[in-house]
């Protein structure tokens, strides 16, 4: 398999990429009246997954009832149907351009072992403010920017901050 | 007349939308991934100010997008008020954006680009995802202490131009001024930081 390896594209220009973005985005609205989401899925499979460990718990948290139909987890949804795409999308791309490899994106100064430690707070922070803010980046920023919601641009102003104080207090991680 | 949005106004079968959605996602991911936002530390070099990609693609895209449905709407092809447009809880969403801006920096993806990382082969992104679910679940948890909070600061569907009664194509043209000027900005500090 070596001999036909694809040689390692650069990534496109970030006006290139950005339009081909905004394009996609532009195309869910008119397809289907509603913007992208990263978070949305998650939240739905995640209560998917507990209802599988824990039946009777799960069916009782309120919060997770909007995923359930007829007595289960309803996975029948345009952002999972989303989601997937998405997956492929991103395989497709990493195959073609080369790119695709087992791998740990991680700073010089830290171990697998606490980069993964990490990934799973910033995995939960993110998990857990999404649901508060009811959308993530693709969500809120990115389509409510689009669409100029006024708490969308708020959510924005808030992310940027937020990322760039804590960076300041996790150099270490990627520095 | 107004054909679009193809879904709502019953142009499409809630099934082709279903299929259409996976293949929108497919470019969405696609994109991502062309981006270079299948990796944290591409991502990442956002907060150290070594990489503005992240602020140079996202309003590259929230600009074209939103020309895009101002242009569908003037011209009748597009019904936007038949569009979903995201609510505004102002506390809510400030607090969440500046908990979900430390969980970027610190797990290094946001939830659609560690599905692109996974994609591309990252293990951390196996890891952030987990903690995505795991995260969800104590929110589901917790709803019963978090639930008035959610809707604080309810303004309902407002957007920029309806809050300052302008047209959507002066903040439009304001929006495109933020993303030339910041672009012009991050070059500058890029190269200063390189």
């Amino acid at each position: 398999m070596e001999n036909i390896e694809i040689k390692q594209q650069p990534y496109w220009p970030n006006i290139l990429a950005g339009i081909g973005l905004g394009l996609v985005l532009l195309l869910a609205y008119y397809v289907a009246g509603r913007g992208l989401g990263g978070s949305g899925a998650l939240a739905r499979a995640s209560a998917g997954l507990a209802h599988l460990l824990a039946p009777e718990h799960t069916e009782g948290l309120t919060y997770y009832s909007r995923y359930f139909e007829n007595g289960k987890v309803d996975f029948n949804d345009w952002l999972v149907f989303q989601l997937f795409g998405v997956f492929l999308g991103g395989l497709f791309g990493a195959v073609t351009a080369g790119r695709f490899g087992k791998a740990v994106d991680k700073g010089k100064r830290i171990t697998n072992g606490q980069r993964f430690f990490f990934a799973t707070i910033g995995g939960i922070l993110m998990g857990w403010g999404a649901r508060l803010a009811k959308g993530c980046t693709s969500g809120q920023a990115l389509s409510g920017g689009a669409t100029l919601a006024v708490g969308s641009w708020a959510f924005m102003l808030a992310l940027f901050a937020g990322g760039f104080i804590t960076a300041f207090f996790v150099r270490r991680l990627w520095i | 007349m107004n054909t679009a949005p193809l879904a709502k106004l019953g142009m499409i079968s809630a099934d082709v939308n279903l299929v259409l959605a996976g293949l929108i996602g497919f470019g969405f991911g696609f994109m991502l991934e062309r981006a270079g936002f299948g990796s944290a530390i591409r991502l990442t070099g956002q907060w150290y100010g070594k990489d503005w990609s992240v602020f140079r693609v996202m309003f590259t895209a929230i600009v074209t997008a939103m020309f895009g449905i101002i242009a569908l709407d003037s011209m009748n092809l597009m019904a936007t008020e038949q569009l979903y447009i995201n609510k505004t809880f102002l506390y809510p969403q400030i607090i969440g954006g500046l908990l979900m801006g430390g969980g970027f920096a610190i797990g290094g993806y946001c939830p659609g680009t560690s599905f692109v990382g996974l994609a591309t082969g990252k293990l951390d992104a196996i890891f952030y995802i987990s903690g995505l679910m795991f995260g969800a679940f104590l929110f589901a948890e917790g709803w019963p202490l978090l639930e008035q909070f959610s809707t604080a600061g309810a303004m309902g569907t407002i957007t920029l131009p309806e809050l300052f009664g302008w047209s959507p194509w002066l903040v439009g043209a304001v929006v495109l001024l933020i993303a030339v000027v910041g672009t012009l900005g991050a070059n500058y500090l890029e190269k200063k930081l390189a």
